[in-house]
């Protein structure tokens, strides 16, 4: 049914480099979120007259380190330029940012980044890396149908941004997806991005299929939205080509709640923007000193740790790219191995179970009650043999939903598996005075010990050591066989 | 340089009023056509001059480097940074509805 068109996606990738502590221009916070409005705002984040930027060091050393890391070949000299237009969450209806045509020098280009997708390794080559700043927000209350005004919060005005593009090299929304998945992964290994921070990570994507126009998807904002974005415009594009519509280039709009895309009011094209060198601001020229620096500082990437994972802990090669994939859950299990030693269980339960819980529960790695220290405990229970594996479970649970230690949930859940023998002996003998017939069927069939096993599960609630009742369960037959 | 001349029309001139958010009389608009074919016209003389091997100037003070260490300073208050909009509400700048 599919029609067999190539297909090519293209992303324009926005990263808050949130580990910084001011914004890009100016010493405003730029820890803002959860901030009442207008709170972390200066002259220079309100675009008031007179106000100068400075530009912020760490956030250019920064985005020379994504830039190394992504491949890329970095300007001897760069700069920044105004891009104007007229919209309310820029005071000064002009964002900071540069300009990557002719005539423009961004920070950096043409590098590229290996990811894997469904098993295959795959390259694809980014195109430019810049720095600019974020805009304002704006707020709408009841709804943008509702409200008859547009609210204006500048806190994230100013708030660094690295803005990354890609070749259109990828064939699939899957793909782009996991590209994501890498790049972001990337960028937490850098010490730069927080992933789990809402908003931090934001794309715009550009498909066409074979046959029809290039159309531009704006305001994607998590990377599942980035596959359902991409696999509806493949499917309505195909629909359009199919019926032999024809169709040109376009900017549509991913709605989020509707899960469509529509098309967008026409803005401003590229010469509307009148870029032009920002007078406000010096050229950066960035020295082979700085690049040399930077790479002794490059910590380990992904690719790096997923081989020692698969070196050091003997992981499975999947194993060791899904932890690394988020740089919290690979911190998460080194934590744990330190503490509990054996990798292998500790991969099995935080790819499993712990990654459901989370999931279930819509939190981060990092939000997590679970920390390390309580997963080593769990899995020494279990190894004790205080609990079994399908209590385990049960545990995880109690200790996502409430914080508390494993020990503590099975104390006060009463989950502790009873191997106490005197204790199971007098449920044994309470289940044989209650069962007379099924100990006759047991003597002469070995296979009714079953019910009397289950019997004293029953009264246990399950936590009667099985082995251990099994055997008991035996002897006592012996015996009176014997007599 | 032999290239063609370069000349603004008057459908240029009301997309750049636009660009800017302008509202042009149409004597405005006339007179600003011809206005900017003059300044136009200037950069047309300044183009015929070869500057092939002159490097681009980003910027006229010849520093480069500039930066600020990454210190958090205080900010403005609220109150400080709504003082002057002409509409506000609950904290927030309050502008017209943009669709």
């Amino acid at each position: 049914m599919s029609l067999d068109l190539k297909v090519k996606i293209g992303l324009e990738v926005h990263c808050q480099l949130t580990s910084l502590k001011s914004k890009l221009f100016c010493g405003c916070s730029s820890n803002y979120r959860g901030k009442p409005p207008n709170t972390c705002v200066c002259p220079v984040c309100l675009g008031l007259p007179g106000a100068m930027p400075v530009v912020n060091r760490k956030a250019v050393e920064m985005a020379l380190l994504i830039a190394l890391a992504l491949n890329c070949k970095i300007a001897k000299t760069t700069f920044f330029a105004r891009k104007n237009y007229f919209y309310p969450d820029l005071p000064k209806n002009f964002q900071i940012s540069q300009y990557d045509l002719e005539g423009g020098e961004p920070l950096a280009s043409n590098g590229y980044v290996t990811f894997t997708v469904n098993k295959t390794r795959k390259t694809v080559r980014i195109r430019r890396i810049h720095l600019e700043e974020d805009p304002g927000k704006l707020v709408h209350p009841g709804g943008i149908g509702v409200s008859p005004y547009t609210l204006v919060d500048y806190n994230r005005s100013g708030i660094a941004l690295v803005e990354i593009v890609t070749e259109p090299d990828f064939e699939s929304p899957v793909e782009a997806r996991s590209f994501l998945q890498k790049l972001r992964s990337i960028l937490e290994h850098l010490g730069v991005f927080d992933g789990s921070l809402e908003g931090a990570m934001r794309c715009d994507a550009n498909v066409s299929v074979e046959g029809g126009g290039r159309i531009e998807i704006k305001n994607i904002s998590s990377f599942k939205d980035v596959e359902r974005a991409l696999s509806y415009e493949i499917i309505r594009q195909k629909d359009l080509i199919k019926k032999g519509v024809k169709f040109g280039m376009e900017t549509r709009h991913w709605d989020e709640t509707k899960r469509v895309t529509v098309t967008l009011r026409t803005k401003e094209e590229e010469q509307d923007y009148r870029y032009f060198v920002e007078p406000d601001l010096c050229p950066i020229v960035i020295g082979d000193e700085l690049i040399e620096k930077l790479k002794k500082e490059m910590p380990e990437l992904p690719d790096a740790r997923k081989e020692r994972f698969i070196r050091e802990y003997g992981l499975p090669e999947y194993n060791a790219e899904v932890l690394v994939g988020e740089r919290a859950l690979a911190d998460f299990f080194e934590e744990c191995v330190k503490i509990y030693g054996k990798p292998k269980p500790i991969a099995n339960w935080l790819m499993g179970d712990f990654l459901q819980c989370l999931h279930s529960l819509d939190v981060s790695v990092s939000q997590c009650k679970v920390k390390p220290e309580h997963l080593a405990d769990m899995l020494m229970l279990i190894d004790k043999g205080d609990i079994s594996i399908k209590i385990a479970k049960k545990v995880l649970w109690e200790m996502m939903k409430t914080g508390k230690t494993a020990s503590v949930v099975v104390e006060e859940k009463g989950w502790r598996r009873i191997t106490d023998e005197k204790f199971l002996l007098e449920v044994i003998g309470k289940v044989f005075q209650e069962n007379s017939k099924a100990v006759k069927d047991a003597l002469v069939d070995g296979k009714a010990i079953h019910y009397l096993v289950g019997k004293v599960m029953e009264i246990t609630k399950g936590m009667a050591d099985p082995e251990l009742t099994n055997k008991l369960i035996r002897e006592k037959l012996a015996e009176l066989k014997n007599d | 340089m032999g290239e063609k001349e370069k000349h603004i029309s008057r459908s240029q001139v009301e997309h750049l009023a636009w660009l800017a958010r302008l509202e042009l009389t149409e004597e405005e608009k006339e007179l600003y056509t011809q206005q900017l074919n003059e300044i136009l016209e200037y950069f047309n003389r300044l183009s015929e001059i070869d500057t092939s091997n002159v490097p681009p100037t980003y910027h006229v003070i010849g520093k480069v480097n500039v930066f600020r260490e990454d210190e958090v300073q205080p900010s403005l208050k609220t109150e400080e940074a709504l003082k002057n909009a002409p509409r506000k509400r609950n904290g927030f700048f309050e502008a017209p509805k943009i669709l």
